[in-house]
């Protein structure tokens, strides 16, 4: 009897999970289609419609014009930046939290943000002392690949630190990363200490994030970092499933723990410091989906992580839809339309959990 | 014909309307035309004089309302304050470094004009591929860098002798200015305070628009021992012995007081306190570097010497 119940139930869940796949698929189709449309220059869905057919067809005759450049190299790059960086944060964030079982991980916890910021911040500051000649023949690449290289040097070092014998401990890890993150963050402020008032402005304008800018070149570099995190994910789903129940049990089940761990460290690393590097600092995105979605089908990372990555782009389509249409013709950055919906989210989910530990 | 029966039959408006759309479909057709051809004419007029621009820099938008050619400007940046007007009148792109490529090209603009250090980098490169005429003006904190200025930003608008004109004029102020500068006996030291956070002092030190504006203004920077913006210690403060201290006017809150800020245990002691020197000036005006300078110096060198009235300068005219 109990267990009939029990079976209905997991099929339930796998439908309503299915349906949730099927469902957001489409709407991150549609919101995606909107986005492409919508932007400080008005133009007609038709045209648009006309503009990427005639790009897929490679019908070049219809190619001309400013509309064109809007629609092909600033929207259509600049939305699918959204998705990408979207999908990588999210799926980040439920790869850390599964890993830390700790529902309060964010992708930062593993030192990427933190050392993407320093190395980021020693870009803008320094960059022009030393980097002078560099800088005149590179000048758009020197921030991105400082930040990714920033990102990736900090979580090796935490990665080594917390591995001994061959064994990651991932509460040395948390521990480690609070420690690098405070040294990098205190690194930061001495360098906007030293920096003058247009490089401390660049340093905040950086550190809230912007999806603008984005270019099918920016795009061709994040691409083949982030897809194959979102390939791969399902190679990771059962294994932090068995981590679930404890690092002892999942290997007593036969579970590759030490792999799993050092995929996934890898895998976020490679992810957030590639959005790290194009999009600047995205906040509550990596915290807040996988959360909405763990709350709507329940913990599988089966479908906790493909879902997490539809949520994650929606996310940023919709927070940057919203970021460049308030302010036309300015625009917001990114990270303040991101926080705005996620930090009141964020605290109910903390009045939540504490009601329920009182209680 | 029949088309248009059944069309017809169906709403009775609906021929005028296809002679409209004809008439525009016409019209966009002849622009478009037209737009095609025009970057193929050599050093065509309208190339000379672009009239939709898009401003990044407060001090452009100040040099073209001077030469009385905004409603050329269709779009500035937030720190064009100047006239106060202009942020009424003209549509706002945002923060000079946080430009959007979409949000400016949504003006329309045939020439954008850029500041140094207009951004982020990423917009300007779009910018310059969407082939819209840039021109980007250096920025000068010298009598020389504010002429050139002038001249630069006439020269990108077709308006030349114009800005040749206004240059010259600020230039004779600037010689006027240096000949009261030169008349000034004993030079004081001033302490350019750009925030008093949490009683944390901010202030302007060497290679900052402070320390520009208080050369100018015949004044020692007491905070040269600085670079930049930076928080000075109460100590230093103490030491660095201002004889007047210089705040930006809040437009807003309230500023901070004479006895404020002289009760501080930092100020209470040096000799601007004896008599309380403390000076606010509408930020904009002393700290833009553009063709009001030369006024906002002489202003400043008579707060500086309260006791010496400094007379207004001859050739500053009321516009």
């Amino acid at each position: 009897m109990a267990t009939t119940t029990l079976t209905t139930l997991i099929a339930g869940r796998r439908r309503t999970g299915l349906l949730a796949v099927v469902g957001l698929t489409l709407a991150c189709l549609l919101l995606t289609i909107v986005a492409v449309g919508q932007g400080a220059i008005s133009i007609a869905p038709g045209r648009v419609a006309e503009i990427l057919m005639a790009r897929l067809t490679g019908d070049t005759s219809l190619l001309e014009g400013r509309d064109v450049l809007v629609v092909l190299n600033i929207r259509l790059p600049r939305v699918l930046l959204g998705l990408l960086v979207g999908a990588g944060l999210a799926v980040s964030g439920a790869l850390m939290q599964g890993l830390f079982r700790n529902p309060l991980a964010d992708p930062g916890l593993v030192g990427v943000s933190s050392g993407a910021g320093l190395a980021a911040a020693a870009t803008i500051v320094l960059g022009d002392r030393f980097l002078a000649g560099t800088m005149m023949k590179l000048p758009f690449a020197a921030l991105p690949v400082g930040a990714f290289c920033g990102g990736l040097i900090t979580t090796l070092a935490l990665y080594l630190i917390a591995t001994r014998g061959g064994r990651t401990s991932v509460a040395t890890m948390l521990l480690a990363g609070v420690a690098l993150g405070a040294m990098a963050g205190a690194l930061t402020g001495l360098l906007s200490f030293i920096s003058d008032d247009r490089q401390l402005r660049d340093l905040t304008f950086w550190s809230l994030g912007s999806l603008g800018g984005a270019s099918w070149t920016k795009l061709s570099v994040v691409a083949p970092i982030i897809v194959p995190l979102l390939l791969l994910m399902p190679l990771l789903a059962r294994g932090l499933n068995g981590l679930m129940l404890g690092e002892a049990e999942a290997y007593h089940l036969g579970i590759p723990v030490q792999r799993i761990k050092a995929l996934a460290i890898l895998l976020v690393a490679l992810a957030v410091g590639a959005s790290v590097a194009s999009a600047g600092m995205v906040g509550f995105v990596g915290i807040v989906v996988p959360h909405l979605i763990r709350l709507s089908v329940g913990p599988d990372h089966r479908l906790l992580l493909p879902l997490s990555a539809l949520g994650g782009a929606m996310l940023l389509v919709g927070a940057d839809i919203v970021a460049r249409l308030v302010v036309v013709p300015a625009e917001l950055p990114i990270g303040i339309v991101t926080a705005t919906i996620g930090a009141p989210f964020f605290l109910w989910l903390l009045l939540r959990r504490t009601s329920l530990i009182d209680v | 014909m029949s088309g248009s029966r059944t069309t017809s039959a169906h709403r009775g408006l609906r021929q005028p309307n296809r002679r409209e759309l004809t008439a525009a479909l016409a019209l966009s057709a002849f622009g478009l035309g037209g737009l095609a051809l025009s970057p193929a004419l050599p050093g065509a007029a309208l190339a000379q004089t672009p009239d939709r621009i898009v401003v990044a820099g407060g001090v452009i938008t100040e040099v073209i309302y001077a030469l009385g050619l905004q409603n050329r400007i269709v779009g500035i940046d937030s720190t064009s304050q100047f006239p106060p007007e202009a942020l009424k009148q003209k549509a706002n792109v945002g923060y000079v470094r946080a430009l959007s490529a979409e949000g400016v090209l949504s003006l329309k603009p045939s020439l954008i004009m850029l500041i140094d250090g207009a951004g982020p980098p990423d917009a300007v490169s779009l910018l310059t591929e969407s082939g819209v005429k840039i021109a980007r003006i250096a920025d000068g904190l010298t009598p020389e860098g504010v002429t050139a200025k002038i001249a630069a930003i006439g020269a990108a608008i077709g308006a030349g002798a114009p800005a040749e004109r206004l240059a010259a004029q600020t230039k004779a102020r600037f010689d006027e200015l240096a000949t009261l500068r030169s008349g000034i006996a004993k030079k004081k030291r001033v302490l350019f305070l750009l925030s008093l956070q949490n009683g944390r002092a901010m202030v302007g030190g060497r290679n900052s628009s402070a320390d520009g504006i208080i050369a100018l203004a015949g004044g020692i920077n007491a905070a040269d021992a600085i670079e930049g913006y930076k928080p000075m210690t109460d100590e230093a403060i103490a030491a660095a012995a201002p004889d007047m201290v210089l705040m930006m006017r809040n437009s807003s809150a309230h500023n901070v007081t004479p006895d404020e800020l002289f009760a501080m245990p930092a100020f209470s002691q040096v000799p601007a306190a004896s008599n309380k020197r403390l000076v606010h000036m509408d930020g904009l005006y002393l700290l833009g570097f553009g063709p009001r300078t030369p006024m906002a110096a002489r202003d400043l060198m008579a707060a500086i010497h309260p006791e010496a009235s400094i007379p207004p300068l001859k050739t500053a005219a009321a516009p």
